[in-house]
């Protein structure tokens, strides 16, 4: 069925095989092994299912999961903004090793990244034991597993940001500076209305990022049940315990929430280059 | 959750030169500019240090021993074999669902891509998840499994399989907008010459995309050694049979082995950084083509 809709003229061999390979090799490592946690989750009523994921102790990770997920989506959003900026329009002594740098997130397993902010945070780490006359505690407590959370969601805004204002054209800046406009005028009116839908986007994967993140912040958040406890711990917590029904559930609902926040991505990037294209 | 093509390979180096009236006061340059590196620092350079630091702080010896512990040598080859398998995998995948996806038009195909993404909107403890429940004791197949005496979960297949779920949409993600973009004049001239499918494909279209191809690559390599959430929940965590490398920094650091778990920590950091340097190396690579092409057409 899908073969007749292949446009007539197109002469290339291989789409049934590319396509057919493509669908099958998607289905059985993905839609097939995703299907079987909402199938698992049928085994429980829709009454021990809501039971399980509105227990105090899950809508307490969940608060804190999606609450420091947020606040490390705002710090990146605001600094990956701003370092974006830094890389393209100023020039420093090493400026290229900070621009490779800024995917180091992405490049070092989680749970490295985990123990190196543990150490570090700790109320005897090099940045920990200069907090902590402060009265600021990270290790160990909800402000490490934002800590955690910005360390991998880090690269994300400065990686879309970047090629926008990279592609920015200087001369709607020259022209808003000979009507008038100071530079903070121009910033505001025409370059962050420029380059907004992709700091949304980078925002949006960078929020997706830290709500399914365990490896890194494990180690960091100290796991104390209702203060610092992750959902993806209690799905773990649970599993360890054998309760596969109700550590599914919680996946689930994580499950569904990630999904809608997919949707909401690639609708973003649409939009976005949709924009991008009209207004050439 | 990759970022398109298209940003990894701007050229983020042109300079432009700027009048006065387009750029801002030296001090409010400097004071971005320190802004960031205090940022950056704080979040990226201190702990990355502080992995080798911790890792030297007994001395060279226990670096050492930490290394050459047969714990530790059999995680490292069982990450060398769950991404040996899995990047081939996810390689071959890419390329068919490219070719499928970039020449071709047909219906559903914005949903295909999607749901090619899937993992990367998954949380790594799901992707290991959803594996024990089909393979797992009480799974679907389960006792199909006990019967032919095959093991998946708490077993290697089982890390592979989430090894390669999470690494899943990589080399796809890199190779479909690129070969979007670069269309399919040069195929059509090909099969005109009457060259085979196959031919096109190994002459023409893979040396086209070839440092998009390796640029997924690397990607999903470091992923494949990294990942540490999925391989747990399969894994079993049995020392010296299943642990992957980042399983043992995991159980060496509750141990307070700390100098153990931060050396062989410092293994996986180089593996990142070589990373970083190998993709930095790709993208100046893309760059100077694209210049090169330019000055060719200009």
């Amino acid at each position: 069925m899908i073969n007749n809709m292949a446009k007539q003229k197109n002469v290339l061999p291989g789409f049934n095989l590319s396509l057919g390979y493509t669908i099958f090799y998607l289905s059985l490592i993905v839609l097939i092994p995703l299907s079987a946690a909402f199938i698992k989750t049928t085994e429980l009523s829709l009454h021990e299912f809501w039971a399980v994921v509105s227990a105090p102790r899950v809508v307490a990770s969940y608060k804190l999961t999606f609450g420091a997920s947020l606040i490390a989506a705002l710090i990146n959003g605001a600094f990956g903004l701003l370092t974006a900026w830094v890389l393209v329009r100023y020039t420093f002594p090493g400026k290229k090793i900070i621009d490779a740098l800024v995917d180091l997130p992405f490049a070092l397993p989680t749970a490295v990244a985990g123990i190196a902010l543990t150490a570090v945070y700790a109320s005897n780490g090099w940045i920990g034991s200069w907090l902590e006359p402060h009265g600021i505690k990270v290790a160990f407590t909800p402000l490490g597993v934002i800590v955690a959370l910005t360390f991998i969601g880090l690269p994300f805004v400065v990686r879309t940001v970047q090629p926008v204002l990279q592609d920015l054209e200087a001369e709607t800046e020259e022209a808003a500076a000979s009507l008038g406009a100071n530079r903070w005028q121009t910033f505001t009116k025409i370059i962050f209305p420029a380059i907004w839908p992709a700091l949304l986007t980078g925002f949006a994967l960078a929020f997706a990022r830290a709500i399914g993140e365990y490896g890194s912040v494990i180690f960091i958040a100290g796991n104390v049940p209702f203060v610092s406890e992750i959902t993806p711990l209690i799905i773990i917590t649970k599993l360890e315990q054998y309760e596969y029904a109700s550590a599914t559930a919680v996946a689930v609902v994580m499950l569904i929430i990630s999904f809608l926040l997919l949707f909401a991505i690639n609708g973003l990037q649409w939009w976005f280059n949709r924009r991008a294209t009209t207004s050439h | 959750m990759t970022i398109n093509a298209t940003s990894q390979y701007s050229n983020y180096h042109t300079k432009v030169a700027r009048s006065r009236a387009t750029s801002e006061p030296i001090w409010i340059r400097w004071l971005l500019i320190t802004i960031t590196l205090l940022f950056l620092s704080l979040f990226l350079i201190v702990p990355l240090a502080a992995v080798f630091t911790e890792a030297l702080r007994k001395g060279f010896d226990t670096y050492i021993t930490a290394l050459v512990d047969p714990d530790a040598l059999s995680s490292i080859k069982l990450t060398f074999i769950a991404a040996a398998i899995a990047v081939p995998l996810n390689l071959v995948f890419g390329v068919a669902a490219a070719w499928a996806i970039a020449k071709f038009e047909f219906k559903g195909k914005s949903i295909l891509i999607t749901l090619i993404d899937l993992p990367f909107a998954v949380s790594p403890v799901i992707a290991g998840l959803i594996y024990v429940l089909i393979f797992g004791l009480q799974g679907w197949v389960g006792s199909t499994l006990i019967d032919h005496d095959l093991k998946v979960i708490f077993a290697i297949p089982g890390i592979v399989l989430a090894t390669v779920f999470v690494t899943f949409p990589f080399v796809a993600r890199e190779l479909i907008p690129l070969m979007q973009a670069q269309g399919k004049d040069e195929e059509e001239a090909g099969l005109v010459l009457g060259a085979s499918g196959w031919q096109i494909l190994w002459r023409i279209t893979l040396p086209n995309v070839k440092w998009g191809l390796l640029y997924g690559v690397i990607l999903t390599n470091a992923r494949a050694m990294g990942e540490f959430g999925a391989v747990s929940v399969v894994s079993g965590h049995i020392r010296g049979m299943t642990n992957t490398m980042p399983l043992h920094v995991e159980i060496l650091y509750n141990e307070y082995n700390y100098a153990a778990a931060f050396a062989v920590a410092s293994l996986l950091a180089l593996l990142a950084l070589v990373t970083l340097v190998l993709k930095s190396l790709v993208e100046w690579q893309v760059a100077r083509n694209a210049s090169n092409l330019e000055k060719t057409f200009s």
